[in-house]
């Protein structure tokens, strides 16, 4: 004999007890919560849920309930009246959930009652599909990825360094990308700087760079800083993002960037390169070395050649930046193992990954307790002291 | 014997080696014996007062030298000494 939904309902009240919202949310705010599971639709959840709630939709419930609630466990579910949570609530005591409840008027009574609701961060249908590969790992999951989207990242130079790691940010959905770099694209530059094209020789990298990730990813929105890092602009500049990238071709800068994300408490996320060799860490201010603990001093200019001098295997500039981006990635979602209080090298040559011990240094001028960290003429310093040593009156 | 990994600024230094094998049973004795081979690279490593310059790092296996007992840290058979002065480039 057929049964009307009204009498599925009725019968369904008989079997299933139903939790008014005041006394859970009492038992939310008394830290006695229990496991609260939305069976609505995904655009239904994207408008708000009750906090801490997980989102199992209706149709899915028989085979995902296992991987969120144990048979024993105490489970309230909601829905948008209380309808289709108490319809849902039988189907799991058919199943063995053993103390199944379902909230009494639902989300809709919840919310009319003045009761604390959540508002996720959703992803656009086009924004699900094109991170569809990110959501499925569990450590990003969308949450992850609407951090990502969130996100504001900092690259100095789009140059060698910066091209693999401003393409892989951009790709993830990194929201924000701020490129510094006040050069132009040389024909020189392409055989490892693969952001830029030939028919954008010429151009200002950070116009060209922001061409590409325009091109890549709609999602990302680039500021161009079309200058040179300096004293007098490093500080707004790092202010404005959650990590800074470093792909800077020179000692002075380099130095001057981690003064300046100790002062700004930004994370920097360091490579350096040269021929077939590359260099990277992580320097978390105050919270592990920084990279005048690693290295106190500058080396003198015939100790500290450029890529230009000595030449850099281009696809080096892919390995190191990829690992670049990797660690930004990590720092932004604060995951993993970061890359901090280690030095990882890699030969190119070789094909080995060494990794050094790097410690916080306690007598660090930058970061040490007794430090009193202020800016310095890094540029007569990383000069070495024979170009700042006063010339002998004679020679004049 | 200890093998002493040379970075890219010392290779010329060193006939063009990525590494050198050199006996020592200190740190300071195992520089000593890099300086002795090539004569090159002592200036380059080498401070005033017999030291290292400030700007280059020496590590044995994973450790910095300054955190163990600098010049007169003891070195095994078959340990590693890594010379690692900093490098700037960004692939200009």
């Amino acid at each position: 004999m057929a049964r009307s939904y009204q009498e599925l309902l009725a019968s369904a009240r008989e079997r299933i007890g139903e939790v008014e919202a005041r006394e859970l949310a009492d038992r939310i705010a008394g830290g006695d919560a229990p496991l609260v599971v939305d069976v609505r639709e995904q655009s239904e959840w994207d408008e708000g849920h009750l906090p801490g709630a997980v989102h199992v939709p209706r149709g899915h419930l028989e085979n995902r309930i296992a991987g969120v609630a144990r048979p024993d466990q105490e489970i309230v579910l909601t829905c948008a009246a209380g309808h289709r949570s108490l319809l849902a609530a039988v189907t799991l005591a058919d199943m063995g959930f053993e103390n199944v409840t379902s909230l009494a008027g639902g989300f809709t009574r919840w919310k009319h009652n003045g009761h604390d609701y959540a508002v996720p961060r959703t992803l656009s249908p086009a924004q699900r599909s094109r991170y569809a590969r990110h959501i499925t790992i569990p450590e990003v999951g969308e949450e992850g990825q609407a951090k990502l989207l969130d996100s504001k990242v900092l690259l100095i130079g789009a140059g060698g360094l910066g091209s693999p790691s401003a393409l892989y940010l951009a790709a993830a959905g990194v929201g924000t990308l701020g490129i510094v770099d006040d050069d132009v694209v040389d024909a020189s530059n392409l055989q490892r700087q693969i952001i830029h094209t030939t028919d954008r020789l010429g151009t200002l990298k950070a116009e060209s760079a922001k061409q590409a990730i325009a091109d890549l990813n709609p999602d990302v929105r680039v500021d161009v800083h079309a200058e040179r890092v300096t004293q007098d602009n490093v500080l707004d500049l790092l202010g404005e993002y959650d990590v800074v990238v470093d792909g800077a071709d020179n000692f002075p800068t380099r130095y001057l960037l981690s003064d300046a994300s100790l002062m700004t408490r930004t994370p920097l996320v360091h490579a350096s390169i040269l021929r077939f060799e590359g260099h990277a860490s992580v320097f978390l201010p105050y919270d592990g070395p920084c990279y005048r603990c690693l290295f106190p001093e500058p080396p003198p200019p015939d100790m500290a050649p450029s890529c230009g001098e000595a030449g850099v295997l281009g696809v080096l500039c892919g390995v190191m930046g990829g690992i670049q981006a990797n660690e930004a990635i990590k720092v932004l979602l604060e995951m993993g193992d970061i890359l901090a209080g280690r030095l990882l090298m890699y030969d190119a040559l070789g094909m080995t990954f060494t990794e050094l011990k790097v410690r916080r240094d306690p007598d660090c001028p930058a970061c040490g307790p007794d430090a009193t960290l202020e800016f310095r003429d890094y540029e007569a310093w990383c000069a070495g002291p024979s170009a700042h040593a006063p010339e002998p009156a004679a020679v004049r | 014997m200890t093998v002493v990994k040379i970075p890219p600024v010392l290779r010329a230094a060193v006939g063009g080696e990525r590494q050198v094998e050199v006996q020592g049973t200190t740190v300071a004795e195992v520089l000593e014996s890099l300086y002795e081979a090539h004569p090159a690279v002592r200036n380059q490593l080498q401070s005033d007062d017999g030291g290292l310059h400030r700007f280059v790092n020496v590590y044995l296996n994973d450790e910095d030298v300054r955190l163990l007992s600098w010049l007169d840290t003891e070195v095994a058979e078959g340990d590693t000494l890594m010379i690692l002065p900093a490098m700037a480039g960004g692939g200009r």
